[in-house]
């Protein structure tokens, strides 16, 4: 008898709205899925080098949305939750800027983090259950801060209990039509400048000396250094690009979740860039980039079999079931894998 | 290593003195002191001592909600500190505890077995909870653990944070069950001394503002608790079980190559370590009669986690001594106006308590990553009988050579 309510009470199976709106739901899901991707990058490429899963990436994360609010409040733009209307180019200008400034404070951060929290520890070969916690802390200190200390810094403009009135430049408007699904504006702005985004990276990686160097360090961090690589200067251009992208996928996230800048915003959605990191392989670049569409699109299609509640364990889920079958992710752990 | 250089590295600070002079005494001669201090620590709350009460809350509530931390940390230092395997879903398997005892008790559950037809007496329906949960509960860390523990460390830590979110979703979605968001409500507890002043019992969360109230009464329980679950861990430490846990924390690929059976043990820290766990929960769902899924956030397993962390992972007293400090500093602070005679706006420390938390653990990992009691590497087997016998022999060097 429970196992009857069970099915048919809180948790539906819903194949017909699934199938009904399956291609809107992909296209929203890799827009969803594209910010996790970028997020992502950052945990992976510190785990790559320092095999450490930076805890505090979610915090850097929702800096660069508090960021992208600052610069565009500088702008002149005035919280009131309405659209303003530009023009194209100059919105696109206006978003430009203000992911420079997301970047700009999010990369800043990163590599803050990195030279106050972590530096202190690795002069001490500090064991990495040690340096989790530190990250630990160190998300606790930035989520306070923007809670309680910056309210006060800012004269209640930026940071405290609530979310930020909106400043939105984009109204969702539909473009076109794929396969009868409607693509908006928005999903067109996120994807497009991930795509961009993640083809950059992956091009530094693999294809730049500054790479050959972030990769020589994953592989072998000793040998790298007797090679004439400076292990310091790496693990910081490492925080560095992970705080840049995760500052560019905090505006993109507050275009598609306007109400979304607050203290608490980070965490949760940082958890399931780590996952997705996780999923395609943590410490792989691409894995990184590749789980993340997946984890977007499968939540996306979870939420509608199951109910909006059942989201995020569809994500978890999916981690646990991957990881069951393939402990290395994906596409296995390979940032460091040699390459001529 | 000879006894005699086993001995030397047991002399460092007044930590190291007291803890060598602790282990060279006989079992009933640690009874005798041990058994006085636990009883002093029960009386606390009744003494009302000016600095160290707290004026905000009751000191009753805050110690009772200590001796569950203290269970909790018990239950992690098992898992984390003993075994190595870090999990950072811990609250899940308090949810689990909880959720077991307010599903069997609660009238607002489907599943309420304390009503008519039910198999559970009004009256004793906690106490017969209590190993429903715990059973339950190492059940759930059975599940989690046998596909999950053989992943790698980091992986693992990540898979039990995303089973602690999992499991307080559960209890949010399945409405019908466990009431969602709404949480369920009175929640049984023991029905002991009952007279006409407490008319539903001392262990009632009526029985408040007077000085022996609910809140000292489940801190003394719980202080029951605590011992019997320390010699439980202690002997499992001291045994092949807990020798296996350090050879696993140590150097995992090595234990296994040496013949220990990696995965069974790790299994089993993770059972037990889980059963503790729902103990606690269960303790929790009682005293506060009331169960709601926002108190099991992923917030909570970190808190847990720097309560194992800061007290020194590995070592039972210490994170006991992280477990006081994580509930009581917050609770010192809350509507405290001066500290002898400097005033402080307490309750805004308070507030601010996540700050210094993190502040905390940051400065804490750089300086004395080990904890403030750091567990000491013993020598496993034999180590009691071997301390008795170091400490006898270096007394009688110590004596020929003052001769």
């Amino acid at each position: 008898m429970e196992i009857t309510t069970l099915v048919a009470g809180p948790v539906n199976f819903n194949v017909n709205a699934l199938a009904a709106n399956f291609w809107q739901l992909t296209i929203d899901g890799l827009a969803y899925g594209a910010i996790y991707a970028l997020v992502a990058v950052g945990y992976t490429l510190v785990y790559g080098v320092l095999r450490l899963i930076n805890f505090a990436h979610s915090e850097i994360f929702m800096l660069g949305m508090f960021g992208q609010y600052a610069v565009l409040m500088l702008l002149g733009f005035t919280p009131s939750g309405n659209v303003y209307a530009e023009g194209t180019l100059l919105t696109i200008v206006y978003l430009g800027i203000a992911m420079l400034g997301a970047m700009a404070v999010s990369g800043g951060a990163a590599v803050g983090l990195e030279r106050l929290a972590y530096r202190p520890l690795r002069k001490r070969n500090a064991p990495s259950l040690v340096f989790l916690i530190t990250a630990i802390g160190a998300s606790f200190v930035i989520q306070e801060f923007v809670h309680y200390v910056l309210p006060q810094l800012t004269n209640n403009q930026l940071g405290g209990v609530n979310a930020q009135v909106p400043i939105r430049l984009v109204a969702p408007e539909e473009e076109f039509t794929l396969f009868g699904a409607s693509v908006t504006n928005i999903t067109l702005i996120i994807l497009v400048s991930a795509f961009l985004l993640a083809l950059g990276t992956d091009v530094f990686v693999n294809r730049t000396k500054f790479g050959r160097g972030i990769r020589a360090v994953a592989q072998d961090p000793t040998t790298a250094t007797l090679m004439g690589v400076s292990r310091e200067r790496v693990i910081i251009l490492t925080f560095l690009i992970g705080g840049v992208l995760a500052g560019a996928a905090a505006l993109l996230y507050t275009l598609r979740v306007p109400n979304g800048i607050i203290y608490s915003g980070g965490f949760i959605l940082g958890i399931k860039a780590f996952c997705a990191a996780v999923l395609g392989g943590i410490g792989n670049l691409r894995g990184a980039l590749l789980g993340g569409l997946i984890l977007g699109v499968m939540e996306n299609y979870g939420q509608v079999l199951f109910g909006t509640g059942w989201r995020d364990v569809v994500a978890f889920v999916l981690l646990i079931l991957i990881l069951m079958f393939r402990p290395t992710g994906i596409l296995g752990e390979t940032l460091g894998r040699a390459r001529v | 290593m000879t006894v005699a250089s086993f001995n030397e590295r047991s002399k460092g600070g007044v930590g190291d003195g007291f803890r060598g002079w602790w282990n060279s005494l006989a079992r009933p001669a640690q009874w005798a002191f041990g058994v006085p201090v636990i009883l002093f620590l029960a009386v606390l709350p009744l003494l009302n001592i000016p600095l160290l009460t707290t004026e905000g809350t009751n000191f009753g509530s805050v110690m009772a909600q200590f001796g569950m931390y203290a269970l909790i940390a018990i239950g992690l230092n098992v898992v984390v500190g003993q075994a190595g395997l870090l999990d950072l879903g811990y609250v899940g398997f308090y949810a689990v505890g909880a959720y077991t005892v307010a599903l069997l008790t609660s009238p607002d559950s489907p599943w309420n077995q304390t009503g008519d037809g039910g198999f559970l007496s009004k009256d004793w329906a906690w106490l017969a909870c209590l190993p429903i949960a715990m059973a339950i509960t190492a059940l759930s860390g059975l599940i989690l653990g046998s596909p999950t523990l053989r992943l790698r460390g980091d992986y693992l830590a990540i898979v039990t944070l995303g089973f602690g979110e999992i499991v307080r979703l559960l209890a949010d979605n399945l409405e019908d069950i466990t009431g969602g968001g709404r949480g369920l409500s009175q929640v049984a507890y023991p029905r002991v001394g009952v007279t006409p002043e407490f008319p539903l019992g001392v262990f009632s969360a009526g029985n408040v503002g007077k000085t022996l109230n609910s809140g000292v009464w489940w801190y003394w329980l719980s202080i029951v608790l605590i011992v019997i679950m320390l010699l439980f861990v202690g002997n499992l430490e001291r045994s092949r079980v807990g020798r296996a846990w350090v050879a696993i924390r140590e150097d995992e690929d090595a234990a296994e190559i040496m013949g220990v059976p990696t995965f069974r043990f790790k299994l089993w820290a993770f059972v037990i370590g889980a059963m503790i766990g729902g103990m606690s929960g269960a303790l929790y769902a009682g005293q506060v009669q009331f169960v709601v899924p926002t108190n099991f956030n992923v917030v909570n397993s970190v808190l847990f986690l720097c309560a194992v962390v800061l007290g020194g992972q590995g070592n039972k007293l210490g994170v006991i001594l992280g477990a006081f400090i994580i509930v009581y500093l917050p609770n010192f602070f809350l509507g405290r106006t001066e500290i002898l005679g400097i005033p402080v706006n307490g309750s805004q420390i308070a507030e601010y308590k996540y700050l210094f938390f993190g502040l905390a653990l940051m400065v804490l990992m750089i300086f004395r990553p080990q904890g403030l009691i750091p567990v000491r590497q013993k020598l496993l087997t034999y180590g009691r009988q071997l301390y008795v016998a170091a400490r006898r022999r270096s007394k009688e060097e110590h004596a020929e050579v003052t001769k």
